[in-house]
Order: structure tokens, then C-alpha cells, then sequence
């Protein structure tokens, strides 16, 4: 039969999902390479600003006026912009990452916590972890970012606090679920202390859903910056972020649409490869279960 | 019923927790908006007489207490900056923002299932494969960006390509700056200005539904009961509509419930672009201006309009599936959230 009941043909849905998840990793590692190595070949040249009239707003695929080639054009600065994309991957990747480990530290600690004292304190996290999720999360970030003031440190703890509610439902229902497995019964029974019981043999057996969580998290965060950034919330010019070199190429839509657009793709080409790699350790996962 | 009085006395619970934690939130936050509202060059004692005005020199808890009395009597309270009843702004926005948003969310949600129910029926094709692409790309785009791209297409772009003038759309604003129409006149110009915003919403959104639909549909596909089904030889078409979407509706409903509050939220930075002056246009200024009351009322109606619809969903899911019947009320909190990671 055709239809729905082709589905229990896995192998086809597993060699292209290896081939995608192999996409994304080599995109991934390329981006993260790319974006450690390359801002400091070139030598301050993504911020430097010289001949401003020479250099400005040049297509890509063509030449300044000094001669010089650029493959992505140049901005509203005469910057090139593929060599500010390349700095920007580093602040934009970097806060995308710190972002979620803090949002994923939170919510295991939180979560873990939760599970394993129970009572009034299981009460506490969850009625603030469920407050906080009735709140758009977009909302949240705006209201905190912009009432702290904005700047790199304020991001990266503002998705970090705004990020661990679901990671935290996830590990405390996990931890409840491998508490009353027989080997944490054989840990304490063994006068193992309680704290040790939890760190050592509880939370490592109680991570899976939350890896898939943390996974996609990663790419939601840079999204979330990149809108921060946007709207001049996040990450400061001249430092360089997607966001707001997108906001930078804004006033310049109509003449040099180039600047807004380019780093757009890179964006969303890493948040594919993000969402890629989570929805195949999620269906790992699923078939492991 | 009893559970139904419980659920709702939490759903109230969860909006104190809610408000409260605004208020600490945006009262611990440097910034004064008196501050904002006189001159740079005040002296410390007007500050204080503005400060006393706004009843911002008063102890927090006391100000907590003032706000929370008054919202109990159901006022939420008079902007800082404006002087205007924050009711009054909320009204006014309120209608704007949802001609976008719920435009938006129908036409992802009609577009997002059909086409997630045409790929599950085709799984592992190779249409099915490219639209999985096609699908985590839209899904992908941030919603500021694709706004930009469009601007440039119906500006430059149309320009470039010769549309002729009366078939291009307006890239700003909800309506023609000098526009002296009236009646069916002034909903055309709407309409006109309304499809870029709902194109940006729904793009993404329609994405969104259709990589959800497609999973929700497959996995009901693989349950138990349906290969029960399939080996009593029931025909088809009777299992993939009684058995395969009946299964695959619930998720779709706790979808639906997970995206309605963005029919309020979600066009923050759509209506930034557009100039559309709805809800979230409304934030950002409040927020810039330290306008407490009115960041607190918004905040209020979000998270309302977010614990409503989840309990909506979550009542309507116990209707269509009898197995949530005895589930305790943690479990369907779990989907929530797995849904949403």
C-alpha cells in the first residue's frame, strides 16, 4: 500500500535525514571555524571605515573604486560584507550558544531541584517557570532588554532567563520518572548522600528530551538576538551582529537591498541546520524509546 | 465539573503569579519615567514633585498594593506618558493588531494542515522531501527579515520589472495618508495595506503548521490502533479519516491553542515595519518610555489571552480524545511544553 502506510519504510526516512544531518553539522562547523579564524586574518578591516566615497554601497560582485573586488558588495560604510558577516557569525553564534547553555544550566538545575525536593520548592519553580510562559516570550525579552539597557552581557542573560521554563518541565519530569528506578534505590540504599544520588546517577539518565530542547534552543536564540539587534535592543554598532547589520541595510532598501538581505541568509541557513540536527536527535530519540 | 472550577482556579492563580512578576520585573529595572516627562534641565525638587505626582515616590509595595486594588476593580490604571487610560490605548490597538493576526493565523493554520496532510499522505516522496525543505526554510525566516525582502520586491523590484503602478501595493502604513474615501473605499485601501503584513505573519506560520500537521499526522499513522484498524481490512479512506486524523487532531487543537496568543503577540516587529499601529506598536513605545502602567496592562492581556487559550485547548482535547479523560492535568502542561521546544 501506498499513503500513510509507506511509512514504515524508516530506512528511506533515515538516509536523508543522515544526509541532511550531515548538511547541517558540515554547515555548522564551517560557520563556527569560519567565524573564529577569518575576523582576525584580515585585520580590523570589517570595522575600519576609509575611503567612505570610494568604497560605499558597491554591488556584489564588483569593484570599489579603489579597485579592490567585493564578493557580497559593500555597505552604507564602504565595509565589505561578506569580511563584517564573518565577524558578526562570532557575536551572533556566540550569543546564540551562551544563550542556551545559560537558558539549559537554569532549567536542568531548576528542574532537577524541582524533582528531587518536591513539596513547596516543586511548587515555587513550576508556578514561576508556567508564569513566565504565559508571557510571549518575545514580549519578555523586550520588556527586560530594553528596561536593562541593551548591550552583549544583557542579551546573553536575558535569553538565558527567558529560556529555561521548558527545559525545565522536560528534566523534572524525567528526574521523577529515574528516581524510582531500582539502581538510584541501590545508590542510596548504599548510604550514597542524597546530592550525589541526583548529580552522579539521576540527572545524566534523565537528559534526553531536554538535549532535543536545548538543540533547537540554539536556534531560536540567534533568531531571538538577530530581533533584538533589529531593533536596536541587542547588539550595539559597531559591533557587528545579523540583526543589525539587517537594521544597518534598512534605510538602504531601496538603492543597495544587498546589505539588508545577504546576512539574512546566512541567518536562516543556520537556524535550518539547527532545527536539522534537532528534529533528527528527536526522532532518534523517539525510535530509542 | 469539579475539575473544571480547579483548572480555571489555577488558570486565575497563574495570572497573580503572572502580574506580580511584571510588576517586580519592570519596578527593579533602572530608569525613571519621571525622568522622561521633564525637562533635562529640572531641579531635584521638580523631579520629586513629578515623582509625587506619578505616586512613583511611595514604597513598591505600597505602589503593588495602589495597582493591584485598582485592577481588581477593574481600571487598569492611566498612562504616564500620555495621561490617556491605558484601557483606552489597549481598545484602540487591540482591533488593529488583530486584523493582521488573526488574517495570519487562519491562513497558516488552513494552508499549514492541507499541506502537511498532502505531504503525510506522500511521506518520502520526493515532493514530500523538497516541501520539508521549502517548510524549515519559511519556518526558519525571521519575520523582520522577510518584511525587507518583500518591501524590496513590491518596491524596487516591481519597479525594475515594470508593474504597472495601480497593480503595486503599498510597502507602509494601514492606510493612504490622504485618503478622503469612505464605506467600501477606505476597506479596499485596508486591504491593500494589510496583504505584505499578512504575507510576512502567514509565511512563516503556515510553515510552521505544516512541519507540525506532517509529524502529528505521521505518528498517528503509526499507533497501534491504526495497524489494528488496517489489519481488520477496513478500507482506506475510513482509516485515514476516522482513525489517522481523528488521532492527529488533538495535537493540532494544543497547536492551535499554543498559537493563538500569537495573534496578539507575534507581529511586534511586523507592525515596527509596516508602521502598523496595533499592540505591539504600542509596547515598544511603552517600554521606551517607562510608561509602567501601560507595559503592565499590555502584559496582563498577553498572558490572559495565553492562559485562556491553553485552557481552551486543553478542555477541548479532553473532549475529542476519551485517554485524556483520567490524565492528570500535568501530563497535557508536558505536551504543552514539548510542543513548544
Amino acid at each position: 500500500m501506498t499513503g500513510l502506510h509507506a511509512i514504515n519504510a524508516d530506512r528511506d526516512v533515515n538516509d536523508s535525514g543522515t544526509r541532511a544531518l550531515r548538511i547541517a553539522a558540515i554547515l555548522l562547523a564551517v560557520l563556527a571555524v569560519g567565524a573564529i579564524v577569518l575576523p582576525s586574518l584580515n585585520g580590523g578591516a570589517p570595522t575600519r571605515i576609509d575611503d567612505v566615497m570610494a568604497t560605499r554601497l558597491v554591488s556584489p560582485f564588483s569593484r570599489d573604486q579603489l579597485g579592490h573586488w567585493h564578493l557580497l558588495g559593500t555597505d552604507a560604510f564602504g565595509r565589505d560584507i561578506l569580511a563584517r558577516l564573518w565577524l558578526a557569525a562570532r557575536i551572533s553564534l556566540g550569543v546564540g550558544v551562551a544563550g542556551s547553555l545559560l537558558a539549559a544550566a537554569l532549567g536542568i538545575a531548576l528542574g532537577a531541584i524541582a524533582a528531587w525536593r518536591g513539596g513547596i520548592v516543586d511548587r515555587l519553580i513550576l508556578a514561576i517557570g508556567d508564569g513566565l510562559l504565559a508571557i510571549p516570550r518575545l514580549v519578555l525579552l523586550l520588556v527586560i532588554a530594553s528596561l536593562w539597557g541593551p548591550g552583549l552581557p544583557v542579551v546573553v542573560v536575558v535569553l538565558g532567563l527567558t529560556g529555561w521554563m521548558a527545559i525545565m518541565r522536560l528534566v523534572r519530569s524525567d528526574v521523577l520518572g529515574v528516581r524510582v528506578l531500582p539502581f538510584v534505590e541501590g545508590a542510596t540504599a548504599l548510604g550514597v548522600s542524597s546530592q550525589r544520588v541526583l548529580w552522579r546517577h539521576v540527572l545524566p539518565n534523565a537528559m534526553g528530551s531536554a538535549t532535543v530542547a536545548i538543540t533547537l534552543g540554539v536556534g531560536n536564540a540567534i533568531v531571538l538576538e538577530s530581533g533584538l539587534s533589529f531593533l536596536g535592543l541587542g547588539i550595539q554598532p559597531p559591533a557587528a551582529s545579523w540583526g543589525n547589520m539587517i537594521a544597518g541595510g534598512r534605510e538602504w532598501l531601496l538603492i543597495a537591498p544587498w546589505i539588508a538581505l545577504v546576512p539574512g541568509v546566512l541567518l536562516i541557513a543556520t537556524v535550518v541546520a539547527c532545527t536539522v540536527i534537532g528534529d533528527a536527535l528527536q526522532q532518534r530519540g523517539a525510535r530509542a524509546r | 465539573m469539579r475539575r473544571l472550577s480547579l483548572r480555571v482556579l489555577d488558570a486565575l492563580v497563574l495570572l497573580w503569579t503572572v502580574t506580580t512578576l511584571t510588576f517586580a520585573l519592570i519596578h527593579l529595572a533602572p530608569g525613571d519615567p519621571a525622568s522622561l516627562l521633564i525637562a533635562p534641565t529640572a531641579t531635584a525638587a521638580e523631579l520629586a514633585r513629578q515623582r509625587t505626582l506619578l505616586g512613583l515616590d511611595a514604597p513598591l509595595l505600597v505602589q503593588y498594593g495602589r495597582w493591584m486594588s485598582a485592577l481588581l476593580h477593574g481600571d487598569l490604571g492611566v498612562s504616564l506618558a500620555s495621561s490617556r487610560p491605558v484601557a483606552v490605548i489597549i481598545a484602540e490597538a487591540l482591533p488593529v493588531s488583530l486584523l493582521l493576526g488573526a488574517t495570519s493565523l487562519a491562513l497558516s493554520f488552513v494552508f499549514g494542515v492541507l499541506l502537511g496532510g498532502w505531504q503525510a499522505l506522500r511521506a518520502t516522496s520526493r515532493n514530500d522531501t523538497l516541501l520539508t525543505v521549502l517548510t524549515t526554510t519559511a519556518y526558519a525566516a525571521p519575520t523582520f527579515w522577510l518584511s525587507l525582502a518583500l518591501v524590496t520586491l513590491v518596491t524596487s523590484g516591481a519597479a525594475r520589472f515594470g508593474v504597472p503602478l495601480w497593480m503595486r501595493l503599498p510597502a507602509f502604513g494601514i492606510r493612504e495618508p490622504a485618503a478622503l474615501a469612505t464605506g467600501f473605499e477606505v476597506w479596499r485601501d485596508v486591504f491593500r495595506h494589510a496583504v505584505l503584513p499578512v504575507l510576512v505573519l502567514s509565511l512563516p506560520g503556515a510553515a510552521g503548521v505544516a512541519r507540525f500537521a506532517r509529524r502529528a499526522i505521521l505518528d498517528a499513522a503509526n499507533a497501534p490502533h491504526v495497524q489494528a484498524a488496517a489489519a481488520r481490512g477496513l478500507s482506506r479512506g475510513r482509516i485515514e479519516i476516522r482513525y489517522v486524523l481523528r488521532t492527529a487532531l488533538s495535537p493540532l487543537v494544543v497547536l492551535f491553542g499554543l498559537m493563538l496568543p500569537g495573534v496578539i503577540a507575534g507581529s511586534v516587529f511586523v507592525e515596527q515595519i509596516f508602521a502598523w499601529p496595533g499592540l505591539g506598536r504600542a509596547m515598544m513605545s511603552a517600554i521606551a518610555s517607562r510608561d509602567y502602567p501601560v507595559v503592565l496592562g499590555l502584559a496582563l492581556m498577553y498572558a490572559s489571552v495565553v492562559i485562556v487559550a491553553n485552557l481552551a485547548a486543553d478542555l477541548l482535547v479532553i473532549q475529542l480524545d476519551p485517554r485524556r479523560r483520567d490524565a492528570a492535568s500535568d501530563q497535557s502542561a508536558d505536551d504543552r511544553v514539548g510542543a513548544v521546544a
